[in-house]
């Protein structure tokens, strides 16, 4: 079976639908399918349920399928960089649900890995604990999370070779593993396409068999808060 | 005369130990960092995955792929190691952290913090607040004693959404540093130089013990 396609768009050919579930690696602007995003904003699909950890800003990543208003409901712990998001929560638009950034990273892994629920003791006391069974262990408190899956997962990763084996690079990786795991198909675009048996099998971060197509993005990186320091002048 | 934002980071950064691992949030605790006593080596942990975190970039050397949880560009030590999100939040959750230093909005005297949300007004969410504070051996807060308005932060009990229940140590505000003894209460332990004891009767509706 061949998993590398000649772009985006083919990359998602037959695999969107109105109402259906998607899952978007990345950190902020750091680690995102952005050419996968783009693809599927010009499929036009509809009535989206997105599970990110962040909602882009307005007019880079997943902000582009705030603004044509394809995404329905937001599975996030932070959106604080995305004015369009605010606007279309706060006037009811939008459905938000927001989870702890470790709570929604291990629904991810447990979704992939056949775990339909598992207990944390985060949040508990708060808002996020509301109507979840609690229970007790060593006289702990705990609340029963369940885990994800999604329709799609998109995610990116630097490398990638035709097998669907992926290597991250550096804070680049954060949610993209455990989506790829979480995925009924999963597509992944990658800086590079390397011939099989360059990369390393001891240091694969996801091993193939979670990615169904790969294509090799065009991927502009933008960085949302440039910081710096000066060098000391002579 | 109260403690700047500086003098309050600076305050916080005693409380790290040599051999710590630390996650410092945003805004002033990021100023931690600047202030970490010689001889007492720590490494910082950035909650998107990363331990060993460097200082910023020289504009040559800024990589988009390195960022920290704030969306700052940073550089890697010959420590660090890189790891998914998942892994990150396993250590966290799981207390392998020694200590978090985070800002809040509110803590009430047995420990209780809000610091994610404003209803009907602010909506950015908890990020990794909840599970820092839920599973990070020791949480340190550092906060303006005082809102913009003046209203009192230190409170009997918060008023907004709870990010976590009896889950703060320390409060370093720029009037003086309280210590909690969760679920319990709290002691004002440190003043700020020329700050008396009135001084923050009169900013603070929490109950503390005056232990200066």
């Amino acid at each position: 079976m061949k998993k590398i396609y000649p772009d985006a768009r083919a990359a998602l050919d037959g695999l969107t639908f109105d109402g259906m579930t998607v899952m978007s690696g990345g950190f902020g602007l750091c680690g995102i399918a952005e050419n996968l995003i783009v693809a599927l904003r010009d499929s036009g699909v509809k009535d989206l349920t997105v599970i990110s950890n962040n909602a882009g800003v307005d007019d880079f990543g997943l902000g582009l399928l705030l603004q044509t208003r394809q995404i329905k409901k937001m599975i996030s712990s932070y959106v604080g960089e995305n004015k369009e998001f605010e606007r279309q929560y706060l006037s009811g638009e939008l459905e938000l649900e927001f989870n702890p950034q470790g709570t929604l990273a291990e629904r991810c892994r447990a979704g992939g890995a056949g775990i339909p629920g598992f207990y944390t003791k985060t949040g508990v006391g708060t808002l996020i604990a509301e109507g979840k069974e609690h229970k007790e262990f060593d006289g702990e408190t705990y609340i029963m999370e369940t885990g994800l899956v999604a329709d799609l997962s998109i995610v990116k990763a630097w490398k990638g070779d035709e097998q669907g084996n992926l290597v991250f690079r550096k804070t680049a990786r954060n949610f993209n593993p455990m989506m790829a795991t979480a995925g009924k198909v999963t597509v992944a675009e990658v800086e590079e396409i390397v011939p099989l048996g360059s990369l390393d099998p001891d240091c694969i971060h996801t091993p193939g068999v979670y990615v169904q197509r790969l294509i090799k993005g065009e991927h502009e990186k933008r960085v949302e808060q440039r910081t710096v320091r000066q060098r000391e002048t002579a | 005369m109260a403690w700047d934002r500086n003098q309050m980071a600076e305050r916080a950064a005693k409380e790290l130990e040599d051999g710590f691992y630390v996650n410092l949030g945003i805004g002033i605790p990021t100023l931690v960092a600047n202030y970490i006593p010689d001889g007492v080596d720590v490494t910082l942990q950035s909650e998107n995955g990363m331990l060993g975190m460097g200082p910023f970039p020289y504009d040559d050397e800024v990589d988009p792929d390195l960022i920290n949880a704030g969306k700052q560009t940073i550089t890697e030590l010959r420590r660090t190691s890189y790891f998914s999100s998942a892994d990150s939040f396993a250590m966290i959750r799981g207390g392998h952290i020694d200590l978090s230093i985070l800002g809040a909005m509110e803590v009430s005297e047995k420990g209780d913090l809000a610091n994610w949300m404003i209803p009907g007004k602010m909506v950015k969410g908890m990020g990794g607040a909840m599970d820092l504070v839920a599973g990070v051996k020791r949480v340190v807060v550092v906060m303006d004693h005082a809102s913009k308005a003046g209203d009192p932060k230190l409170l009997h009990n918060c008023s907004l959404p709870l990010t976590g229940q009896q889950v703060v140590d320390m409060v370093i505000t720029n009037l003086g540093v309280f210590e909690i003894d969760r679920g319990k209460g709290m002691k004002l332990t440190e003043l700020a130089p020329g700050v008396t004891v009135d001084d923050v009767k009169a900013q603070t509706e929490a109950n503390f013990e005056i232990a200066v």
